[in-house]
């Protein structure tokens, strides 16, 4: 369980997150939506304890995330950031590697390196394992970069528009990986988007942002409707169901 | 091996006189030499690591500057007279120590908070370095002429003119600062992949980087009171580390950058002050190649 009570995040003057409160269940995914500069990713920062709130709290199974020591919360929690800037040249497979460092603290066992095998092969990753990470397309990048994240083994997985630079067959690709991370492996997925159809066909609960406020919570099903877009875009989308699935289109 | 051959030529070639003094002498350079390489190379790869770039050094940021400013202030205010009355161990412990509280205090404020551009920081390190000899030069005009010879005797150290005196306490301080930079290896390897992504991957980012300056700051402090300020070097010997290992991983790095800068340092020394017969040229042939490695490296990111 992700609770999350009052919190506020400001930059000067002005507040970014501005008093959300929010519960999140385990397992499934959820995708938290909302227009540019709604709060989404300040949040997700927020609740992995990447940036410190200016006030609330936020907790992860019981644990205050600001005050849970870092390695304990890294083995519950783990989060993917939009921009990843290396320094150094890695191939994917240290970089997978990295994700066991919670457990193996830079000594991995055979346990650890099983994981790393097995996350590689969930992300089918094991044709690029050995070659660099600047030598890989964007797409290729951004799995090796879930596969590490996936590997850390963490209950609950956040990340940060993961769709960011691919294609479509890509983003697909991603949020059926996702879809499954969730299913198969009982993970608690977290991920902020933008494309509202998107988030309403691979999510379970969907949370719309505005302003910093959490204006909507629910199955997509109740977030798919005119008027409860409106709040949240602050645009008129008609609502068409295709083959069963709701698809917001704006209005021309 | 290499480093044994360099150690053998620094030890031997072109060696006048009686044996018997010869090998003392020049082995307590040579220990010098290697303490100050071990000093520099660690400290310079640390510092990359800790500020996620390849081409900012503890000199380029001033460190070294900042401790000659520190140790003119201490002449200026307590006059060497006093100065001198001191233990120079106890004298050497107190400025380490000083050092490493200006330096953590201000390196801290530059590289934990948001991460800063590349340039900024560099700037920033240029503006410090020059506010920091500015000061120490100032300081200098107006210290009493002879206060000012006791002064530049301490601090115009070079390879040649190696200060042997501290020594000892030099190699402990190295020591002590290994023995933590050591265990601190694998957590430096996730330090590489960035702030968020250590914090994601339960690195404590303010402490290890506060670890890591606090080293910085002991390793050029000693590699500084030994031999002077030297800017490019460790620019040099982290770059070549890098490419000779191949790996990102610290536990391999470091002892390379180790041996890299220990063989460049007493190897280019032999050949320079016994083969050659050249005094002082090993500091400047090292700048020379540590400014063209530094330009290239900045036209490199630039094109990036």
């Amino acid at each position: 369980m992700i609770r999350v009570s009052g919190a506020v995040k400001a930059y000067g003057a002005t507040r970014v997150v501005d008093g959300v409160d929010l519960e999140l269940a385990p397992g499934g995914v959820t995708s938290i939506i909302g227009p540019n500069g709604a709060g989404k990713s300040t949040l997700l920062s927020c609740v992995a304890r990447l940036l410190e709130l200016d006030g609330g709290t936020v907790t992860v199974d019981g644990l205050d995330v600001h005050r849970t020591p870092g390695d304990v919360l890294a083995r519950r929690l783990s989060v993917l950031r939009q921009d990843n800037h290396l320094t150094a040249r890695l191939t994917v497979r240290d970089l997978v590697g990295f994700g066991r460092y919670p457990w193996s603290k830079g000594r991995p066992t055979p346990d650890d390196e099983r994981h790393v095998v097995e996350a590689l092969a969930f992300l089918e990753l094991e044709a690029f394992a050995d070659r660099y990470l600047d030598e890989l397309s964007g797409g290729q990048r951004q799995r090796a970069f879930v596969a590490m994240v996936l590997c850390q083994g963490t209950d609950y997985v956040l990340l940060d528009e993961p769709l960011n630079n691919l294609d479509l067959r890509h983003a697909v690709a991603m949020m059926r990986l996702l879809r499954r991370a969730a299913d198969e492996l009982g993970r608690t997925v977290v991920v902020v988007l933008h494309d509202v159809n998107v988030a309403a066909a691979y999510s379970d609960v969907v949370v719309a942002m505005r302003d910093g406020v959490v204006v909507h919570q629910g199955p997509p099903s109740q977030l798919m409707r005119t008027d409860v877009l409106r709040d949240v875009y602050d645009l008129e989308l008609t609502v068409h169901h295709l083959d069963g699935r709701p698809v917001a289109v704006p209005v021309l | 091996m290499l480093l044994a051959v360099a150690v053998a030529a620094f030890m031997t070639v072109d060696a006048r006189g009686a044996w018997a003094f010869v090998l003392p002498f020049r082995g307590v350079k040579v220990l010098a030499l290697l303490l100050v390489a071990y000093a520099i190379g660690v400290s310079t790869v640390l510092f990359q690591t800790v500020t996620e770039n390849r081409i900012l050094t503890p000199s380029i940021m001033g460190f070294d500057a900042l401790y000659v400013v520190l140790q003119t202030t201490l002449v200026f205010t307590i006059g060497s007279a006093r100065l001198a009355a001191v233990d120079p161990h106890l004298r050497f412990g107190v400025e380490v120590l000083l050092m490493v509280g200006f330096a953590g205090v201000l390196f801290r404020w530059l590289f934990t908070g948001a991460r800063r551009s590349l340039h900024l920081l560099l700037l920033a390190g240029i503006v410090l370095g020059v506010l920091f000899r500015s000061v120490s030069s100032f300081l200098q005009r107006l210290i009493d002429p002879n206060e000012f010879a006791v002064l530049q005797d301490a601090l115009f150290a070079s390879f040649n003119a190696v200060d042997t005196e501290l020594l000892g306490v030099a190699a402990v301080l190295v020591g002590a600062a290994s023995v933590v930079a050591w265990r601190g290896r694998h957590a430096y390897d996730v330090l590489l992949l960035g702030r968020p992504t250590a914090t994601a991957l339960g690195v404590e980012h303010q402490r290890a980087v506060t670890r890591v300056l606090v080293v910085v700051a002991v390793l050029v402090s000693v590699s500084t009171a030994l031999v002077g300020p030297v800017t490019f070097f460790g620019l040099l010997v982290a770059h070549l580390a890098y490419r000779v290992v191949g790996s990102h991983r610290h536990r391999h790095v470091l002892p390379a950058a180790a041996m890299v800068a220990a063989i460049t340092l007493v190897g280019g020394q032999a050949v320079l002050e016994h083969m050659l017969g050249l005094d002082t040229a090993l500091s400047v042939v090292v700048e020379l190649l540590g400014g063209l490695v530094l330009l290239s490296l900045l036209v490199r990111e630039g094109r990036r």
